[in-house]
């Protein structure tokens, strides 16, 4: 029977990029994927003839271009589109927009506060310093501070070179920013509720904290350090949806020769004497490798797919404490015509751009609340946009997809499973936050694909359908990601590795952490990896 | 949405600048007409003209005749109150208990560690009002400084137009245009005068190292302001020019700019590019006696324990070829600097230059000092090593501009 020399469970981005770069190193690997397509939460489906969904994540900016270079995306068909700024509706039937033009961003923030308008640049100024700072380690494999290995020694130095690179000023402002509430350190800039809700929003998406709850500024952070063709902080669309993200990784694995199966489901990792020798599927076939690589979450793989007997006690409580909370949903919708809105001129480059409702921090903490009680967000927080006013690919002409993040939606309600019946309340929830904004609205929509905490997990395989694989909170990055010791994509099995979000740098449509495991793969194969460029210069 | 119906329509009107990216200021109408070359970047979010039809004789226009330029982009702050003379002494450089009603002077604030925030000019209208003029914009700073004083901040960018009227026939103008008065004022001060009904501040500055006078007039009356000055100009070759021409003016006073000359504390990404005002030619604004002032600390330290690192200095290059942002060496091996503007001076008939040098290079080192210049010809760069010579600042000294009464030209 024939052995693989890699085996990677799940074809995700992260699953696909680190079995690009072991193919293209010359191993034979073969991916297996549960659903009958690829992609995990980047993907894009036809639910209903002539409209494409962006149906997980939905946007890119965190994907490495040295990642789209090396696996030669633009040849496989990834485009992405810069969109234009956002906006937040404020209840007294205006908004403010976030334009890319910086003086008319300043001059649209005049509108509500000349003060906060004046203070953008020395805010920019030190979101920057700190990204400039965490952007160089996101493609390095994080130190491991208790061993005292050479490399982990020599990274370790790195680390605190950088560190040490900072003034006093910059340092202390880093330890904020790793332990503050997104609303505390807006305070320290901006008075104007609306203005610190339009850049909260960016430290709570994805997590299962509020924005006054510590470690929220850290979030913040991890959504301004991507790009789009160099344009630092810009956010996009992938021509196709996020689907052609995974499309471009998929064709360019199959071109390198490498093999796909889909429908096909893992239902635990074969292991033999402490090592890794395969995956067992759902149907019980057996399919051997010299190595098998999960891009599950560390949940979903250590506590799903690997017998306990085979873990250290201590790992697999820390695996069992690791914070993977389901905090948010997504509502996909069809539209028949572009949505107006009451307060949006017709002409605003807003339509091309996402929109917020949420005009306070104290009504998405408030949304949390609904959350901590265990219920979806009765006012939720919205992350809205309308892709198809810059991508014709993805609905008829005339027509759109509209594409809602939904925050938040408990992974439970009120401590029993999610029904369909508080699913489609869960809808109502957007739905009628929309209409309120904008006339007509539900008479435009064709079809929906609703998607609670349960649909995300049932489909994608995300545990609570936590889109990070894991808070993004600092007890949870570095070499603390996922779990102390292991945070180098190797685990306490033998040929066991993992390349998903769950480990660093974490997770948004990254590709790092896929590629990151596949430099240890090969460290540890001793085979060099001569098809991976370094990170590009931070300069 | 009946729930939503509060609107605020003041806020809601001002809903569609997004259409129009860069604003005219209120003499656009003016500059329009005359902007033959459709030359246009972007001050401060204004659409502002490179040059508007000759950037030579616009120079000469500023240094022969009398040329007129439309500062209204620069940003402006109304300070008020009793305290406003202890507040901006608090905030800013020099001694503004020396500053009288009716002057103006140049001057610079820092933040806490005595990182130039910006320079400026600080127009003392009244016992309690002043007007601070600067390149970038500072509302947050200056009013949480204000804590503790009684003093009102207010940004007044949009509502006063502003004009610098530069060169030899520029007091011959004002007085021909019926300023009655105005050869009464010497540099660095100023005075209101009458005009349509309101008043319009005449101040004896600019940045030209030439006589000059600068103008604000409440936006409604710009535009009957610059009638005025141009008719009462007509004979004595009065011209509107581009910021290219004031540019080379303002090089030939020896003059800086922010965020061209050094980089100013609230832009600065790295940590190096923060400049001490000793490190940028300002040193000689710190007033250690007059009293606490935003970074004194810092710099009296900075002075004491001898941690300045970067001198700000003039430098004349053999040759005429301008050696813009050329790399400064010492012995043509080390790197000590950077040029951060350059040109050929008509009036000093020489090759100079501002540059940033690494301490004790500009200080107490200052022989055997070389720029290389990436002259690109016809595609190719023609590279020269030239010899640079630290001399003082300004380039050019024109007596006229500090003459009184003023000369009629």
């Amino acid at each position: 029977m024939k052995a693989w020399d890699a085996i990677v469970i799940g074809g995700g981005h992260n699953g696909l990029v680190n079995a690009c770069y072991l193919q293209r190193a010359g191993l034979d690997v073969l991916v297996v994927e549960k659903n009958d397509w690829v992609g995990g939460a980047a993907t894009s489906r036809e639910l209903t003839p002539g409209f494409l969904y962006s149906n997980c994540s939905y946007v890119c900016s965190l994907f490495r271009p040295e990642i789209m270079r090396d696996l030669e995306l633009p040849r496989f068909g990834l485009q992405v589109i810069s969109y234009e700024g956002g906006a937040v509706f404020t209840r007294d039937g205006d908004y403010l927009a976030n334009y890319r033009d910086h003086d008319a961003h300043r001059r649209e923030f005049a509108r509500f506060s000349k003060r906060d308008a004046e203070a953008y640049d020395r805010y920019s100024r030190d979101v920057t310093r700190q990204c400039r700072f965490i952007q160089p380690l996101l493609m390095r494999t994080a130190p491991d501070p208790t061993s005292f290995r050479l490399r982990d020694l020599g990274e370790l130095i790195y680390l605190g070179k950088k560190f040490a690179g900072l003034s006093a000023e910059e340092m202390a402002l880093t330890l904020r920013f790793w332990t503050m509430s997104i609303s505390d350190f807006l305070d320290e800039y901006f008075e104007t509720d609306v203005i610190k809700a339009n850049f909260a929003l960016s430290g709570i998406i994805g997590t299962a904290l509020g924005p006054m709850s510590p470690g929220t500024a850290y979030v913040l952070l991890h959504h301004y350090m991507g790009e789009v063709d160099g344009s630092v902080g810009a956010w996009g669309y992938a021509r196709g949806g996020m689907g052609a993200v995974t499309r471009a990784l998929a064709a360019s694995f199959k071109a390198s020769g490498g093999t796909i199966r889909t429908g096909a489901e893992v239902d635990h990792v074969l292991i033999r004497n402490g090592k890794a020798k395969g995956v067992v599927l759902a149907g019980g076939e057996e399919i051997h490798g010299k190595l098998v690589i999960s891009n599950a979450d560390v949940k979903r793989t250590f506590l799903k797919l690997v017998e306990e007997k085979e873990l250290p006690d201590i790992f697999l409580r820390r695996v069992r404490n690791f914070k993977i909370r389901g905090s948010s949903g997504k509502v996909n919708i069809a539209l028949d015509s572009l949505p107006e809105f009451h307060a949006l001129p017709k002409d605003s480059p807003v339509y091309r751009a996402d929109m917020h409702f949420t005009d306070s921090i104290e009504r998405m903490e408030r949304a949390y609340d609904d959350w901590k009680a265990g219920r979806w967000s009765a006012d939720p927080f919205l992350d809205m946009m309308i892709p198809t006013t810059l991508d014709p690919t993805m609905a008829p002409p005339g027509k759109h997809f509209m594409s809602c993040f939904v925050q938040y939606a408990p992974p439970k309600i009120d401590g029993r499973d999610w029904t369909d019946a508080d699913r489609d309340g869960f809808a109502e929830s957007v739905v009628s936050q929309i209409a309120q904004y904008s006339p007509g609205f539900r008479d435009r929509i064709v079809h929906m694909e609703v998607r609670t905490p349960r649909e995300i997990e049932a489909e994608v395989g995300l545990t609570e359908g936590n889109i990070f694989q894991g808070e993004l909170t600092f007890d949870q990055l570095l070499f603390n990601r996922p779990v102390p010791g292991y945070a180098q994509y190797r685990s306490p099995v033998g040929g066991l590795y993992m390349c998903g979000s769950s480990t660093h740098p974490g997770g948004g449509v990254m590709g790092a952490p896929g590629r990151n495991a596949a430099a240890e793969i090969l460290r540890d194969l001793a085979k060099p990896s001569l098809h991976m460029s370094p990170a590009h210069d931070v300069i | 949405m009946n729930r939503h119906a509060k609107i605020n329509s003041a806020r809601t009107a001002d809903q569609s600048h997004f259409r129009t990216l860069r604003l005219g200021t209120p003499f656009q109408p003016r500059i329009d007409a005359l902007g033959l070359k459709q030359d246009w970047y972007n001050w401060a979010g204004y659409r502002a003209p490179h040059s508007l039809w000759d950037e030579e004789l616009e120079y000469f226009a500023i240094r022969s005749q009398a040329a007129l330029f439309d500062i209204s982009p620069m940003t402006k702050y109304r300070i008020e109150g009793p305290d406003a003379e202890a507040y901006l002494d608090r905030v800013t450089l020099r001694d503004v208990t020396r500053l009288k009603p009716g002057r103006v002077h140049y001057t610079a604030w820092c933040d806490d560690e005595g990182f130039v925030l910006d320079d400026g000019t600080l127009f003392r209208l009244s016992p309690t009002r002043f007007r601070l003029c600067s390149q970038e914009r500072h509302l947050p700073w200056l009013l949480d400084s204000a804590i503790g004083y009684k003093v009102s901040v207010e940004e007044e960018t949009e509502a006063v137009a502003g004009l610098a009227l530069q060169g030899p026939t520029s007091f011959a103008i004002l007085r021909d245009a019926g300023f009655a008065g105005v050869e009464r004022l010497k540099v660095f001060d100023l005075a209101e005068f009458a005009h349509e009904g309101g008043t319009v501040t005449i101040s004896r500055t600019g940045f030209t190292g030439d006589l000059g006078y600068e103008l604000f007039v409440p936006a409604d009356k710009a535009l009957s302001l610059w009638d005025r000055l141009m008719a009462a100009g007509e004979l004595r070759g009065i011209r509107a020019i581009g910021y290219t021409a004031l540019n080379r003016a303002r090089l030939e006073a020896g003059l800086i700019v922010a965020n061209a000359d050094f980089t100013t504390a609230e832009h600065a990404i790295r940590a190096d590019r923060l400049r001490m005002p000793d490190e940028i030619g300002l040193g000689f604004m710190i007033d250690p006696d007059k009293g606490h002032f935003n970074g004194r600390r810092a710099i009296l330290e900075a002075r004491a324990k001898k941690k300045l690192r970067h001198v700000l200095v003039g430098l004349e290059i053999e040759g005429n070829i301008p050696a813009e942002h050329a790399i400064v060496y010492y012995r043509k091996s080390q790197e000590i600097g950077l040029v951060s503007a350059a040109m050929w001076s008509p009036m000093a008939k020489r090759n100079i230059a501002l540059a940033s040098l690494r301490r004790p290079y500009g200080e107490t080192i200052v022989d055997d000092l070389w720029v290389e210049i990436y002259a690109m010809r016809e595609l190719q760069y023609q590279k020269l090593m030239k010899k640079a010579k630290v001399v003082p600042r300004p380039f050019i000294k024109l007596d006229r501009r500090t003459a009184n009464p003023p000369a009629d030209f």
